[in-house]
């Protein structure tokens, strides 16, 4: 479904990524750990066409879509949710549905209301500019805004970071359910137990590359820690 | 005393086309950052569409002005000033290169000497101290803003280039194709300068630098109105409006600039933002 290969990108002269390879296969859930400042965000924001890729190439449903610009990658079928629950903070929380269907491949209005199925808690909301929300409000409404379009992939960053427990939970829920549902899923996640959890498999990035790979059940073990540890 | 009151409707209209040339900065600005300093060319371009046009008739002269001059600022925004983002002291000298070229081709296409345009005969005459022209300019301004907002809050268009404003990255990746919003964003603005220039041909001439007559005051509307800000905007051009004419009124056009300039800055000690501030990470 998703397939990256021998990926290198980075901020002006300075590199980050330096051929980071993967693939998500249809329907699985691939977990990208590492610790912070490996470059997981850079290359999430790679795929998804963000920055420009120095070398190296991004595969989408047998699609080369290396050079294409983010809203293409989206109306393709590829759906992210930044890190940092960003919302349009002046629309209201129902703008912020709306903006994204009305950018979606289709132009299904019920989109909307699955999307609030699967966050229910967002529906007293709707009326509320997003930038009134809580941190896990807005993370709610980030992925109800990105479920809109009904991606194939979604891509997620650090979800469940700075966010009040209660929510984390229920959002840790969600990628769960949606995950049975058959939808593909490329996760950035710090925590291992939550990784253990939810991911069929995993990558751990060091300083831009692919330090380890491998389905869940490999994920543990002494250097596995130790990429892991802050 | 009757002097003091005509002055009234002369503020307020001048007030009124600074809003209509504000309108447009403010928003390319406060969505792309870009400092358009061709944008009072466009105020020219509108107003020498209303002139070649006049035979014509007004009805037709305004669209037709809004769409000249929309063109003309949608063509920069894509040959040039596209290629430029995030690099604003460079689409600054660009743009000001651009007014300069576009001021001289007006003097080869129409001559320096400034042309009149000859009012339609439904806008003479006035209603006490209200002259219908300057009484049609203000309902210009205030259609275009009830228009303006409408398109922003009620349009799926509108809603595109708001979620552009606040956060350019994440429309990106929402779905929105953000070159295509701030193509469109650049041909309405412009356009309501086109409008503008229309606007100005019913109280004075028309000649090549009109553009920069109302520029610097256009400027210090969007920077005291707030940026991006449409409830802003209004107060600060009739504020501003105002200011100026009865500074003029009261001392002479030289002095009335410097009290201008004072007040202005004087405001912005202690409302450095404007009155409205939009909180977004575009605009850091
Ligand atoms: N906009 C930027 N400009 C320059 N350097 C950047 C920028 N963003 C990130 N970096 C650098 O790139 C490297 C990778 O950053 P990145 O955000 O991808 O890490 P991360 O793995 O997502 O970290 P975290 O877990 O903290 O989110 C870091 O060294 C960071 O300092
Ligand atoms: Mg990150």
């Amino acid at each position: 479904m998703l397939s990256v290969e021998g990926l290198e990108a980075g901020y002006g002269t300075a590199r980050v990524l330096f051929g980071v390879s993967l693939e998500v296969a249809p329907g699985q859930l691939m977990c990208v750990m590492g610790r912070n400042g490996v470059g997981k965000t850079t290359l999430l924001n790679t795929i998804m066409g963000v920055l420009p890729a120095t070398a190296g190439s991004v595969t989408f449903d047998g699609r080369d879509v290396t050079r294409l610009r983010p809203h293409e990658r989206v109306r393709l079928g590829m759906g992210y949710v930044p890190q940092g629950h960003e919302t349009f903070p002046q629309l209201s929380v129902m703008g912020n549905l709306q903006v994204a269907l009305e950018a979606a491949p289709h132009k299904d209005g019920g989109a909307v209301d699955e999307a609030l199925e699967v966050f229910p808690g967002l529906k007293p909301l709707l009326k509320r500019p997003a930038g009134f929300l809580s941190g896990g409000q807005q993370q709610q409404l980030a992925m109800a805004r990105a479920l809109v379009a009904r991606p194939r992939l979604l891509i997620l960053d650090e979800p469940t970071e700075g966010i009040q427990p209660s929510i984390i939970i229920e959002i840790e829920e969600t990628i769960e359910r949606l995950h049975r549902a058959g939808l593909a899923m490329l996760l950035v996640e710090q925590y291992l137990d939550l990784a253990l959890r939810l991911a069929d498999r995993f990558v751990i990035l060091d300083a831009g590359h692919v330090a380890r790979s491998g389905p869940a059940r490999e994920l543990q073990g002494e250097d596995v820690h130790r990429l892991l540890a802050v | 005393m009757g002097g003091a009151l005509n002055q009234l409707p002369i503020g307020l209209s001048i007030g009124a086309v600074l809003l209509l040339i504000a309108l447009g900065l403010t928003f390319t600005f406060g969505q792309m950052g870009v400092i358009n300093m061709a944008h009072g060319e466009f105020i020219m371009a509108g107003a020498y569409t209303a002139y070649l046009l006049q035979d014509v008739g007004f009805p037709i002269a305004l669209p037709a002005a809004f769409l000249v001059a929309g063109l003309m600022g949608l063509a920069l925004e894509r040959v040039a000033i596209r290629h430029f983002y995030g690099r604003p002291l460079d689409t600054l000298l660009l743009t000001w290169g651009v007014s300069l070229v576009l001021q001289q081709a007006a003097r080869d296409l129409f001559g320096a000497p400034n042309v009149q345009v000859v009012s339609p005969g439904w806008l003479r005459g006035s209603v006490g101290v209200l002259p219908y022209n300057r009484l049609f300019i203000m309902l210009l301004a205030a259609l275009s803003v009830v228009a303006i907002w409408a398109y922003l809050n009620r349009s799926a268009p509108g809603r595109r280039m708001r979620a552009v404003m606040q956060n350019r990255g994440l429309a990106a990746t929402t779905g929105i194709d953000t070159g295509r919003v701030d193509g469109l964003t650049f041909f309405i603005g412009s356009g309501l300068a086109g409008v503008a220039g229309v606007a100005l041909t019913l109280i004075g001439p028309v000649g090549p630098t009109l553009g920069t007559y109302y520029i610097v005051d256009a400027f210090l509307v969007v920077v005291a109105g707030g940026l991006g800000q449409l409830k802003g905007a209004v107060l600060a051009a009739a504020g501003l409006g105002l200011l100026n004419s009865y500074a003029e009124f009261w001392t002479n056009a030289s002095l009335a600039k410097v009290i201008v300039f004072v007040a202005i800055i004087g405001f912005l000690q202690f409302r450095p933002q404007g009155l409205f501030v939009l909180r977004s990470r575009a605009l850091t």
